[in-house]
């Protein structure tokens, strides 16, 4: 018989940084994301909440300790995982269509196979109309929609965002924050997502988890229990501005340690 | 489109001036045929010799192409190297500055010497003149693509040829452009000082330079103001025909292709 114990999607053990010069970005972080979860991580500038993406994605190695990816080390686990940038990062020579082919390109996708996933999920984020554009006609919004297409493109389990709607003006944000909910739904992705913004965290989140910088440690983690699927009428209901405040009190107490 | 015909009718205009007030300097300071021929006299040293001002623009134009075609496809494969290690560049890169400074006037009779005179010197040394700015372009080109769209592809474990070809080089596309708008000037210089040396390649016939060289000695001001214009109209073909591919290629993606719409 054997026991079945669910592998997490992310398992941080012991994990610290040090950045050239011997500064510490972070310091003996324990941190597991289950699969399924949407956890937000969320701390004053200078905590590590970027690098703490950098570390699951492999592109930059920890100091000390260890990192698990489905139980597998990051760069093994590239496969699964998609990573969505601050900025949209077009290809600005390429479509539309073929900025969302390119993560199935490099992946070694045959190309009838491409056109039918990318035009399927343009169809997806609503960008149907614009396949043969070129980013520069593109406003902000629909940029960062096509980066969510290209990065949903290769069917990840694990989506990492780096602060992905920090540029955008509030209605858009909240307008894609409703749309990634709906993605996620149907896809099932785990979500890892780094943001400034409380509300939005409160918003998209299974959990959130507050860092504390100088070093990055883990100061609090709030399970955010709202009910799912959540709709733009969620953000009005006294429970969310109840855990609105206690996430913004937990980053104040980070802030002032 | 209204304000391009606007702007070319102005050049018209500045350049119907100019004739205009150089007549006025021949009429004033009566000054001889032989030290500035008047423009209408320019204009007919044009028509009468224009079969043989036509050889000599040719024979100019093929030395250029050549030279700038070659220093397009030698300079991006040395900005290819340049763009794979850091290393390298700092090793390499001080030479190609040296390709910048040195003397065209300076190496042109070396070359002379070594390779002999004729068609190829030139183009060789047209080729020489213009390769640094190709270089030096497309390497900053291939070399200055954001750290996340990198990151991107190496997310997605694509080898080194893929980050290069699929991503360093479409992204040089337009530095390499600024190369060879740059290039295509000093490369008609280059052809055009390299035929002061080499003189006739061909019997009784040789490039702009070399006509200029000849016209001059025997005090022809008239057709040496005609080459002059040749030489001109050159540059002005290879910066047009570089400006049309750069639109060509880039009009559809790159903003400093987007024709601006407010003054």
């Amino acid at each position: 018989m054997t026991l079945h114990v669910a592998v997490p999607e992310v398992e941080f053990t012991g994990v610290g940084k040090l950045f050239g010069h011997g500064r510490a970005v972070l310091e003996a972080v324990d941190l597991i994301v289950q699969k399924g979860e949407f956890v937000s991580i969320i701390g004053p500038s200078g905590c590590g909440k970027s690098t703490i993406l950098k570390l699951i994605s492999g592109l930059v190695l920890p100091t000390t300790g260890t990192i698990r990816v489905d139980g597998m080390t990051p760069k093994n686990a590239r496969e699964t995982v998609s990573y969505i940038f601050q900025d949209p990062t077009l290809l600005p020579w390429r479509t539309v269509q073929q900025n969302v082919a390119l993560s199935l390109e490099l992946e070694g996708v045959c190309s009838h196979r491409r056109q039918e996933k990318t035009s399927a999920l343009l169809e997806l984020v609503g960008l149907r109309l614009v396949v043969d554009a070129y980013p520069r006609e593109l406003s902000g919004g629909m940029k960062m929609r096509v980066s969510i297409a290209r990065a949903l493109a290769t069917s990840p389990r694990l989506l990492l965002m780096d602060e992905p709607f920090a540029a955008l003006d509030e209605m858009s944000r909240d307008h894609l924050n409703e749309e990634l909910l709906r993605l996620r739904l149907e896809q099932k992705w785990t979500a890892v997502f780094v943001t400034h913004s409380v509300a939005e965290a409160v918003f998209l989140s299974t959990r959130i988890v507050v860092l504390k910088p100088n070093p990055g440690r883990v100061y609090a983690s709030i399970p955010i229990d709202l009910p799912q699927p959540r709709s733009a009428a969620a953000r009005s209901t006294p429970e969310f501005e109840a855990l609105v405040a206690e996430v913004a009190h937990a980053l104040r107490g980070a802030r002032a340690q | 489109m209204k304000r391009r015909l606007i702007t070319l009718a102005d050049a018209l205009a500045v350049f119907g001036a100019l004739l205009l007030l150089w007549q006025l300097v021949l009429w004033i300071f009566r000054v001889p045929r032989f030290m500035l021929p008047s423009p209408w006299a320019v204009a007919r040293a044009i028509e009468a010799r224009f079969p043989s001002l036509a050889t000599s623009f040719a024979i100019t134009a093929e030395e250029t192409l050549g030279g700038l075609l070659a220093s397009i496809v030698v300079g991006v494969a040395v900005a290819l190297i340049f763009a794979q290690s850091r290393w390298v560049r700092r090793m390499l890169y001080p030479y190609t500055l040296l390709l910048q400074t040195v003397p065209i006037v300076a190496i042109a009779p070396l070359i002379l010497m070594w390779v002999g005179a004729g068609t190829f010197s030139v183009t060789l040394i047209a080729f020489i003149i213009s390769l640094a700015p190709i270089i030096a372009n497309t390497t900053q080109g291939l070399v200055s693509v954001d750290e996340n769209l990198v990151h991107l592809f190496l997310m997605h474990n694509a080898p080194r040829s893929q980050v290069l070809f699929k991503l360093r080089l479409p992204h040089a596309v337009p530095a390499l452009f600024v190369g060879i708008r740059i290039a295509s000037g000093i490369a008609v210089i280059g052809a055009i000082t390299g035929e002061l040396y080499a003189g006739s390649s061909r019997v009784g016939q040789g490039g702009l330079g070399y006509s200029i060289l000849y016209a001059s000695s025997q005090l022809q001001t008239d057709y040496l103001f005609a080459l002059v214009v040749a030489a001109t109209v050159l540059g002005f073909s290879f910066f047009f025909v570089v400006m049309f591919f750069e639109w060509y290629f880039l009009h559809r993606w790159h903003e400093s292709a987007r024709t601006p719409e407010v003054e």
